[in-house]
């Protein structure tokens, strides 16, 4: 259906500014595109507008201050972030957490998955014109973050897990919670999916709208929906486990034709995955036991320690003041976030701050394909694809 | 608002400042210049749950033409800061502007090269809303105080513009 | 194949090329020679054992105070869908202040942003790269962020005036 007139001079051309304040951009995404006509020609990505420096700032922050820079990369899924974190600075020194921390940041994985799944694709949806599905979805995000709320007291920026394990434990109705979030969940996805399946609006905006082929996204750093969609199926989740992931037991996913619409129901069929690994995570995580590692150069000593113990109130002191402090060396652990490969190369000197931080984010890789796989476009199409590659600028810039 | 009734039910006299500021408390049409995570707390507020539209601002603009308050939400970066002040520039009196979060008050935990430490330095602001991110509450409770800001027929935009800020032409 | 393995395999097919292979908490990363750095992730990629076929990321990381002042570093991964277990390796080389390294983007689509962002952050030049220009911060920035010289509030403070001095763009 190409019907763009190659013959078109250059100086023919028009050339439009898409955002960086255009709605689908979702406020900090520029676009300088060549229109012919409805169609495009060329496009230039630009980013950076909100470019916060957070590599720099890892240089000056502790490793367990650091969270909170990592709460804000991806902003609709922050759990997944900080567990990324404390993996790669536990790789680096090399302690494990008692099982119960893994189940319950595993669950906290999960639940931050569906939260980004839930927005993504309800935003996708909107912006190709199904308003409902946006406000389904958005209540569902709303109950996760009642949960994480009573978990760790915020809601977004949750700054949650630590190095070594989590700094308190569970609400005890916790696992109530979450059943009941799952036992709403369920009919929402399969309504909303019921929804746009067959539509006709949607398939015509989505179905090879935005398509990549697989050596292709392989070759531009695509991971995680993206690539499955591509019909890879590569999930760091069952490849390389990490937390409790080879203790349970789900599918990974995957589409044909690596377009809008493939990447839509991947989601959604990843969401309900997800679920489906909250389920079996609250059979099998054990109710009692601690959730830290048992050594107070890296978790802060229990209060009543503190004010009773001389010891513990010098560890805690120390802890305070210098932070955890892993050996010498390099590390980089990746993990399975919400739109792929989120990766903490981190290289340490010895003292409490990093030494440099640099962070694998999955969306500028993806991003970096963006001008390839709208040319030929129509315009419209344009929001579309934005859509459906979840760009989240607080990763994407850094 | 001095409203009172005379021939029966059928006229009504008030100061016509009043009742335009009235109209215009109850029908703000925001523009979200959401860019960080304050603005997905933003569009939880303006979703199902909390819904702005109880206050009768539901009828969110891009365009700054059309809306006459500016809700920055989030972190403004010395790349940014220029459309920005492009945006509040193009944006027809009367105006308000609400400053949500601690990044876009102040730089929040950004003190570094690349963050402009609160728009205030940019943009005239009449409303900071402390938190990071503020939870949707705050953010409906600024609304209301604009709400009464514009009754009352205040804001920094009907003040002259300060001189340290020059205009970038439109 | 394990990472001793890689190792052996990139010594055996590139003699000289490796200074030094690290081995950390279970991860490999090889120090290549300058002058043979494409040459090795090349042939990364396209051994069909090894098969690299993903740079993950292209970053640096900063020494001021060697000779050789900046490490770049390669991240990559295999994505392969016969089942094998993944591998994954980290190349090293050090180049001075200054000097230029080959591009890879004909290798590896994913090397053009990554490659830009270390020109953008460390000011390190990738010759035969199709557009190296600034990406996330403006065109009109002075100085390297990312450099250990520069100070983390960057004009704000005093010390930007020193960088000025002793880095000229
Ligand atoms: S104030 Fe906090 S939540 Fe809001 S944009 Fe800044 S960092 Fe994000």
């Amino acid at each position: 259906m190409q019907i763009t007139d190659d013959t078109l001079e250059d100086s023919q051309l028009m050339t439009i500014n898409f955002g960086p304040t255009h709605p689908a951009t979702h406020g900090t995404l520029h676009l300088i595109a060549r229109l012919d006509g409805e169609r495009i020609r060329d496009a230039e990505p630009i980013i950076g507008y909100l470019h916060r420096g957070k590599e720099k700032m890892g240089e000056h922050l502790k490793y367990n201050q650091y969270l909170t820079m990592t709460d804000r990369m991806n902003y609709l899924s922050p759990a997944l972030n900080n567990v990324g974190w404390c993996l790669a600075v536990e790789k680096l020194m090399g302690i494990t957490p008692p099982p119960r921390a893994r189940w319950v940041e595993t669950i906290a994985c999960e639940m931050a998955r569906i939260m980004d799944h839930m927005v993504c694709n309800g935003i996708n949806a909107f912006d190709v014109g199904a308003g409902t599905v946006f406000f389904y979805m958005f209540q569902q995000r709303e109950v996760l973050t009642d949960i994480f709320e009573k978990m760790t007291g915020a809601r977004l920026t949750i700054t949650w897990p630590r190095v070594g394990g989590l700094p308190y434990d569970l609400p005890a109705d916790f696992k109530d919670d979450v059943r009941k979030f799952l036992k709403g969940f369920y009919p929402i996805v399969d309504e909303c999916e019921k929804l746009l399946k067959n539509n006709r609006i949607f398939l015509d905006r989505t179905v090879g709208v935005g398509a990549i082929s697989k050596e292709r996204a392989i070759s531009y750093g695509y991971t995680g929906p993206c690539l499955r969609a591509c019909g890879v199926s590569y999930d760091l989740r069952k490849r390389e486990p990490y937390l409790c992931y080879d203790q349970v037991d789900f599918d990974v996913p995957t589409g044909e034709h690596g377009d809008c619409y493939d990447r839509f129901f991947v989601r959604m069929e990843e969401a309900r995955q997800s679920a489906r690994i909250i389920e079996q995570c609250l059979e099998k995580m054990p109710d009692e036991g601690p959730v830290a590692v048992d050594d107070y150069r890296v978790i802060l000593p229990p209060k009543e320690k503190v004010y009773k113990e001389m010891e513990a109130m010098i560890f805690h002191f120390k802890l305070v003041i210098d932070g955890v402090k892993p050996p010498p060396g390099e590390v980089y652990q990746g993990l399975e976030a919400g739109n792929g490969e989120l990766g903490f190369y981190i290289v340490s000197d010895g003292s409490g701050k990093p030494y440099r931080v640099k962070v694998r984010s999955p969306c500028y890789y993806i991003y970096s394909s963006y001008t390839e796989i709208i040319r030929g476009l129509m315009i419209s199409d344009v929001v579309a694809v934005l859509g459906s590659l979840n760009i989240i600028a607080g990763e994407l810039d850094r | 608002m001095g409203v009172e009734l005379i021939r029966g039910d059928n006229f009504v006299t008030a100061r016509l400042a009043d009742v335009v500021n009235w109209a215009r408390k109850s029908s703000l049409w925001p523009f979200p210049f959401g860019t960080a995570c304050c603005g997905i707390e933003m569009m939880s507020t303006l979703a199902s749950r909390y819904d702005m539209a109880r206050f009768g601002a539901e009828a969110v603009r891009f365009s700054p033409r059309q809306a006459d308050l500016l809700i920055v939400a989030g972190t403004i970066c010395n790349k940014m800061a220029p459309v920005l002040k492009r945006i509040y520039d193009q944006m027809s009196q009367p105006k308000w502007v609400i400053a949500m979060g601690a990044c876009a008050s102040c730089g929040g935990i950004f003190d570094n090269y690349t963050v402009v430490q609160g728009i205030d330095q940019i943009i005239p602001v009449d409303m900071y809303v402390p938190g990071c991110p503020p939870s949707p509450q705050a953010l409906m409770y600024s609304f209301t105080k604009i709400q009464g800001l514009v009754q009352s027929g205040q804001g920094l935009s009907l003040d002259p513009m300060p001189e340290a800020v020059p205009s970038v032409p439109v | 194949m394990n990472s001793a393995a890689i190792s052996a395999k990139v010594a055996g097919a590139i003699p000289g090329a490796c200074v030094e292979a690290l081995e950390f908490q279970g991860q490999t990363t090889l120090q290549v020679r300058r002058e043979s750095l494409k040459e090795v992730l090349a042939f990364l990629r396209d051994d069909p054992d090894i098969l690299m076929n993903q740079l993950l990321d292209v970053t640096a990381v900063d020494y001021p105070a060697r000779a050789d002042r900046f490490d770049v570093v390669y991240i990559l991964a295999s994505i392969r869908e016969d089942g094998l277990a993944p591998v994954r390796v980290r190349i090293k080389t050090r180049i001075p202040d200054g000097a230029a390294l080959p591009s890879v983007t004909d290798l590896w689509r994913s090397a053009d942003w990554g490659e830009r962002e270390c020109f953008d952050m460390f000011g390190i030049r990738f010759e035969g790269h199709p557009n190296l220009k600034r990406i996330l911060n403006p065109d009109n920035f002075y100085g390297y962020p990312l450099r250990k010289t520069f100070p983390l509030r960057g004009e704000r403070d005093p010390a930007f005036l020193e960088y000025k001095e002793t880095e000229p763009a």
